[in-house]
């Protein structure tokens, strides 16, 4: 809300400006007389081109008036003029209110469909699918893949493997709250002669060659530190999203180079939070789609 | 008698009057009222001046020319709204100096991207965006790893802000070289990227 001051600052420069325009078409319409129109400007080139001074033409100045009338009943019915609403009274709030309401109205004979569905009918909803996919598409697709098949860092979801769980309410509740995977830096822990231990057993858990010598050392540092979460064979922990750690799926890679900074650094997976950001209509779609890609 | 197109037309004086008239009419009705007014400098509610390393990413953000790519305004349509969030307001762009809204989007809007992916997501896509996103015809950032922020200038542009009328404490000024101290281009940058928009975003 504009002060008195400044409400009536713009109102009388926007009709004040306006009428100036009328005022100035006026002015400044005309030729002084039909000698003056005849004989020109008196500007000679070329010893017969002549400037002549002719009236602007008529359906020109209908225009520009028409202008000037159209200013004016615009303001008079949008807001304009400072404070003045106009007699419409819209605002661009409500307009875009009423579009999400129709929108909302719209999804909601779509999406009333799905609501009695239980996963497994999501699944085999040809229609839920696709509109799963465009979710899928829109919201997940830039860290997992437009097919879901993840990249370095993030996981593929298009596998049997799950860091946190593939049941449907594993994965209604990722999308819900999101997830945060906090391995903690172990350079310290296991100590500098450890590291490279660890590294050989971790290894030799998924059938990799490795320093036979080395491995065994770091067996015994693995089954005092790493099984808090990996657990004592390394088959990982879904509940705290620790990795299974004997298979050949590797998140962040299953180079020595990789294994080794992540005992180094730590890892820090975070999955974000679409409590907020997606309903649940959507986030169930979304949940049964990507159930749907690693059951093909 | 002379008409006044011709009078008009022949005093360079008049016309030079009339031009300058008729170009300051939009800027005085648009521009000055909200210049005085409370409407568009009080910030929206929780919107608080960027921590030091937040301010120093903003800078990294224009010094790199990101708002060529990326706008910082949500506009009040569906299709807007549906992809990037609640839509914005004047009150989230107070501390902007200048505002980020942009007019041009090769990429996708920022005003919300607070939150929306992962501190990892955010160096990897930096350094090379198609390392995540295939299709992305956004450049690499990677000399930002390597550069880091200076400690000294973070203070002053504080100290700046604050006689500009930025909320700044002494107390912030004081300790915003230790915030600072050491941290690389790539951080800052995140840490200004993950706060965009989260007053108002629900992240």
């Amino acid at each position: 809300m504009l002060n008195s001051f400044w409400n009536w600052w713009v109102v009388i420069i926007s009709v004040g400006s306006i009428l100036a325009c009328w005022w100035l078409l006026h002015w400044t319409k005309g030729v002084s007389d039909e000698s003056n129109e005849k004989s020109g400007t008196g500007h000679v080139w070329d010893e017969d081109i002549r400037e002549l001074n002719t009236p602007l033409p008529r359906w020109w100045l209908y225009l520009f008036n028409i202008t000037i009338v159209f200013a004016f009943v615009y303001l008079a019915i949008f807001p304009g003029l400072g404070n003045f609403k106009g007699f419409l009274g819209w605002t661009q709030i409500e307009q875009y209110d009423a579009e999400m309401a129709s929108a909302t109205a719209a999804q909601e004979s779509v999406y009333a469909r799905f609501r009695d569905m239980d996963p497994s009918a999501l699944m085999a909803d040809q229609e839920a699918r696709e509109i799963g996919g465009r979710l899928f598409g829109n919201n997940c697709a830039m860290c997992h893949g437009s097919d879901g098949r993840g990249a370095k860092g993030f996981p593929n979801l298009a596998d049997n493997d799950w860091q946190w769980g593939g049941s449907y309410e594993q994965i209604m509740f990722t999308l819900q709250h999101g997830r945060i995977a906090a391995m903690p830096p172990f350079a310290a822990v296991v100590g500098e002669e450890g590291v490279p231990e660890v590294v050989a057993y971790v290894q030799t858990l998924s059938g990799q060659k490795a320093d036979a010598e080395l491995a065994a050392a770091g067996k015994a540092r693995f089954q005092m530190i790493c099984m808090a979460c990996h657990g004592m064979d390394g088959t990982g922990n879904q509940a705290l999203g620790a990795p299974n750690l004997t298979d050949d799926i590797w998140l962040y890679g299953s180079d020595p180079s990789d294994i080794e900074y992540a005992i180094r650094n730590g890892r820090n997976g975070k999955m974000p939070v679409f409590g907020n950001t997606l309903s649940e209509d959507h986030r169930r779609l979304l949940a049964a789609y990507v159930m749907g890609l690693s059951d093909s | 008698m002379s008409k006044g197109h011709a009078r008009l037309e022949k005093n360079i004086i008049l016309m030079a009057v009339f031009i300058v008239v008729a170009v300051s009419l939009g800027g005085l009705v648009e521009i000055l009222p909200l210049i005085f007014g409370t409407q568009v400098t009080t910030p929206s509610e929780g919107v608080k001046p960027y921590p030091p390393l937040q301010l120093a990413g903003r800078d990294i953000y224009v010094r790199e020319g990101c708002y060529n790519c990326h706008s910082q305004m949500i506009r009040p349509f569906r299709s807007e709204t549906e992809r990037y969030g609640k839509f914005s307001v004047a009150g989230e762009s107070v501390y902007d100096r200048p505002f980020q809204w942009g007019s041009k989007r090769t990429g996708p809007d920022l005003a919300r991207v607070g939150g929306r992916y992962s501190d990892d997501w955010h160096v990897i896509h930096l350094v090379n965006p198609r390392d995540v996103v295939p299709e992305s015809n956004m450049p690499g950032y990677p000399w930002l790893l390597e550069n880091t922020v200076d400690p000294e200038l973070i203070q002053r542009k504080l100290s700046v802000l604050q006689t500009l009328g930025d909320p700044y404490t002494d107390e912030e000024i004081a300790a915003a070289a230790d915030a600072v101290n050491g941290r690389t281009e790539m951080e800052a940058l995140i840490a200004y990227l993950q706060g965009l928009g989260l007053t108002r975003s629900g992240r």
